[in-house]
């Protein structure tokens, strides 16, 4: 009986020196260089698609961002749509008008009624913005980290305020992993210093833990930080961060179901999730600090 | 020669020597390519065994790679229950031995050059030995099936003590019969789809499909049969239990009917996904509801007999609650395989039915890999959970007695439902907590996790360095073992 007794309190002790804060510590700023304004050009023609490789094609060239939109860029966003009414606050939620989808009553369908939507909510702790009552400011040291914690319908508004739109899952899958079907962004196998993903050591785990933070846009991009050193992990298009630190929205919607998709796997999942084929899904609600957007022209 | 002759015949004619080469292979399989996931993986363990391996793991073909192995396990595991019935429940010899070796060399064929072809680069020659050894296991499966005919007049029974019909037909074997014959008709809805899809290689996980709102039946045939052939292999476990320990009475009587027609409801059920999905899971939850309250049958029935037993060797006329809790408890091999059938409900179909029942209000709320870990997670322990009541049985028929079975048994008992207690925990942490701050209960569950199965691995592999050893004893236990069997064949 002591010697269990003896075990159990080893291995209390040992848990509980593995429990981190939830706290969040800024970062110092970190600038990568790499430009959150700069477009990347995909041209029109074929690319292999999926995991089994398949000939597919897009008939049309077309623009998207070089990296996730940042949280300077995402309250630069929200400061001009309230003052505009393209957005409300409503108690802690932005909330918008989305005009609703086709519903088909397919088994577990939702319907999604034209209405007002959750676009974000301001009191959820993985969100790296300050409100001060009138004013979105980016938190210090994550002005250029990703912007996290929005929905489906704050991703598309924003994208759609600036005349843009959210890319499909085609466009989003040719960017990231160009036309010979390669894995991965850079090719077909990942390194820890590839990519912010569970476990991948980068210094921004050691602030929060395996499941770790998101790393400044562009951050994989060949450089040393603070003596870690990254690879060069952009896409052949020049895309950074197609794989990892946040899943990304599309804008696809499916007839028969209401989930909206996400491509690119996050700080917080294994490496097979980055893959550039695989896909997360979730309800047009739903919002997470492992999930952010960019934008498609 | 003679010293290599007779362990050959121990460990490829006996029944404990064929369960303990099967077991070897799985703890063997489960070491090796353990090591290139979870937390192994991430302390570089797996790049090192990539590369002194020399390892081939295409990205793209990771799903094929996992549907390989874990039909390798799962054939070493059939394997293993086939011995058992072999030996439990009366045949003719010859049909025993054309049984154990033909699912032997299936499985032994499926394992070694299904995993040397997912992982050593794509030789179709070994692709082609892997469907050699899936289909003799479908084969013996099929002998299996013919030798339990429970309508053979030489195997009717008359003690009144056990299940059976007014003419005398056993109602278990029938169960055993049942369950074999919707196994092999169940592995026809993973055959065909595998056929279908592997032709072109276009292989994919079930998971990854759920959310699809329209599925082929093809699709469909692959989510049926993942799902039963799990659930007849854990109805196959819970009928060897019982014949074990020699399950009979009332409630034996009244359990077996619920077994046969829960496996054949639950069967149909699995195989009504692919026409009318819309109803299967009716048929499911009728068929496993006969199977689940069967089972607590014979856990009600064990428990007691346990208790009695133990308090019957103490000679004790009038015992207290205590000493009835420590009756039950005295033998961890005999308490820990009904135990782990209780505690199945809590971290399996408790989980299963709950996500059943809430699956559009909370889980579909949730982000898809969130509820692909729940699925994926729920099975797994299911999995272990068979390997564990396994690797009691075993302890039993390897003859463990005193301090080395109390700590085998109690060793198993405590890391493993430790193991699974955590992964439940983690499966389900987006009920207690958001994914900002779940960094601290993810450390908890994943080590408390990792710690449950490295423990549980531990013991199996003392038992595995112990055999071992003794095969290089002159006299050692596998001599007594080789003889027994020889004795009880002549």
């Amino acid at each position: 009986m002591k010697q269990v007794l003896l075990l159990l309190t080893l291995l209390a002790l040992l848990v509980s020196g593995c429990a981190s804060s939830a706290q969040v510590t800024p970062p110092a700023s970190i600038a990568t260089g790499v430009d959150p304004e700069a477009w990347a050009a995909v041209p029109a023609g074929e690319f292999l698609q999926g995991p089994h490789s398949t000939p597919s094609s897009i008939d049309y060239a077309y623009e998207m961002m070089v990296t996730d939109v940042t949280n300077a860029q995402f309250t630069r966003y929200l400061n001009a749509a309230l003052a505009a009414g393209e957005i409300q606050i409503d108690g802690s939620n932005i909330i918008g008008f989305y005009p609703g989808d086709p519903f088909n009553g397919v088994k577990h369908e939702m319907e999604i009624k034209a209405g007002d939507w959750l676009h974000m909510v301001l009191d959820d702790p993985g969100l790296r913005l300050n409100f001060e009552g009138k004013t979105f400011t980016p938190m210090p040291g994550y002005e250029n980290h990703p912007m996290t914690n929005v929905t489906w319908f704050g991703a598309k508004a924003y994208c759609e305020y600036y005349g843009w739109r959210l890319p499909t899952e085609m466009e989003w899958e040719k960017a990231a992993r160009g036309q010979y079907g390669n894995a991965f962004p850079w090719g077909n196998e990942i390194a820890l210093n590839n990519a912010n993903y569970y476990s991948s050591h980068d210094i921004f785990e050691k602030i929060i833990g395996k499941l770790g933070d998101t790393t400044p846009v562009g951050f994989y991009n060949g450089q040393t930080y603070a003596g870690y050193q990254t690879r060069d992990s952009a896409s052949p298009y020049g895309l950074y961060d197609m794989a990892g630190n946040v899943w990304q929205w599309t804008a696809d919607i499916y007839a028969g179901t209401h989930y909206r998709h996400m491509r690119g796997g996050s700080k917080a999942d294994y490496e097979y999730n980055l893959r550039s084929w695989t896909r997360n899904s979730a309800g047009p609600d739903y919002y997470s600090p492992n999930v952010g957007f960019r934008c498609a022209n | 020669m003679q010293a290599i002759t007779q362990r050959i015949n121990y460990l490829f004619r006996s029944t404990k020597g064929l369960t303990l080469v099967a077991i070897a292979m799985i703890a063997l399989a489960t070491a090796f390519f353990g090591m290139l996931s979870g937390p192994l993986a991430e302390f570089g363990v797996r790049d090192f065994v990539v590369r002194t391996f020399g390892l081939d793991l295409v990205q793209a073909q990771r799903e094929g790679r996992i549907i390989i192995l874990y039909h390798s396990l799962a054939m070493a595991v059939v394997a293993i229950a086939t011995y058992f019935i072999t030996s439990l429940l009366p045949m003719k010899e010859q049909e025993q031995v054309r049984i154990n070796a033909t699912i032997t060399v299936g499985y032994l064929s499926a394992m070694i050059f299904g995993l040397s072809f997912a992982y050593g680069g794509h030789n179709w020659i070994l692709h082609g030995l892997y469907i050699f050894g899936l289909s003799l296991v479908f084969f013996a499966g099929v002998l299996l099936a013919a030798a339990l005919w429970p309508w053979r007049k030489e195997y009717r029974i008359q003690d009144p003590a056990y299940a059976r019909t007014k003419s005398g037909i056993n109602l278990e074997r029938a169960a055993f019969f049942a369950m074999s014959a919707s196994t092999l008709i169940s592995v026809f809805f993973g055959a065909i789809p595998g056929a279908y899809f592997g032709n072109g290689f276009q292989s994919f996980l079930a998971e990854d499909l759920i959310r699809e709102p329209y599925k082929t039946p093809m699709e469909l045939a692959v989510i049926g049969h993942l799902h039963i052939m799990l659930a007849l292999i854990a109805v196959a476990i819970a009928l060897i239990v019982g014949r074990w320990l020699d399950f009979k009475g009332g409630w034996q009587k009244a359990a077996m009917p619920m077994m046969i027609i829960g496996s054949i409801v639950l069967s149909l059920g699995a195989w009504f996904v692919v026409p009318f999905e819309r109803i299967a899971h009716v048929i499911i939850y009728i068929g496993s509801g006969f199977i689940m309250l069967a089972a607590l049958f014979m856990v009600i029935y064990g428990w007691g007999m346990l208790i009695s037993q133990r308090l019957a060797e103490q000679q004790i006329q009038k015992a207290s609650f205590g000493q009835k809790i420590a009756a039950l408890v005295h033998d961890p091999l005999k308490f820990g395989a009904l135990w782990q059938m209780v505690f199945m409900n809590f971290t399996v179909s408790g989980v299963g039915i709950f996500m059943a029942v809430k699956l559009d209000e909370i889980f579909r709320i949730w982000p898809w890999r969130e509820e692909r870990i729940v699925l994926t997670g729920h099975w797994h322990i299911l999995g272990a959970i068979i390997a564990t009541i396994i690797l009691f049985y075993y302890g039993d028929l390897t003859g463990l007695k005193g301090r080395v079975r109390k700590l085998y048994g109690w060793g198993i008992i405590i890391f493993s439902d430790l193991a699974f207690a955590s992964v439940t925990v983690f499966e389900m942490k987006r009920l207690f907590v958001s994914e900002a701050d779940q960094q601290s209960l993810v450390n908890w569950t994943m080590l408390l996790g990792d710690i449950g199965l490295a423990t549980v691995l531990v013991v199996l592999a003392a038992l595995m360095v112990w055999r071992l050893v003794d095969l290089f004893r002159k006299n050692g236990l596998w001599s007594k073992e080789l003889v027994e069997s020889e004795s009880k064949r002549s």
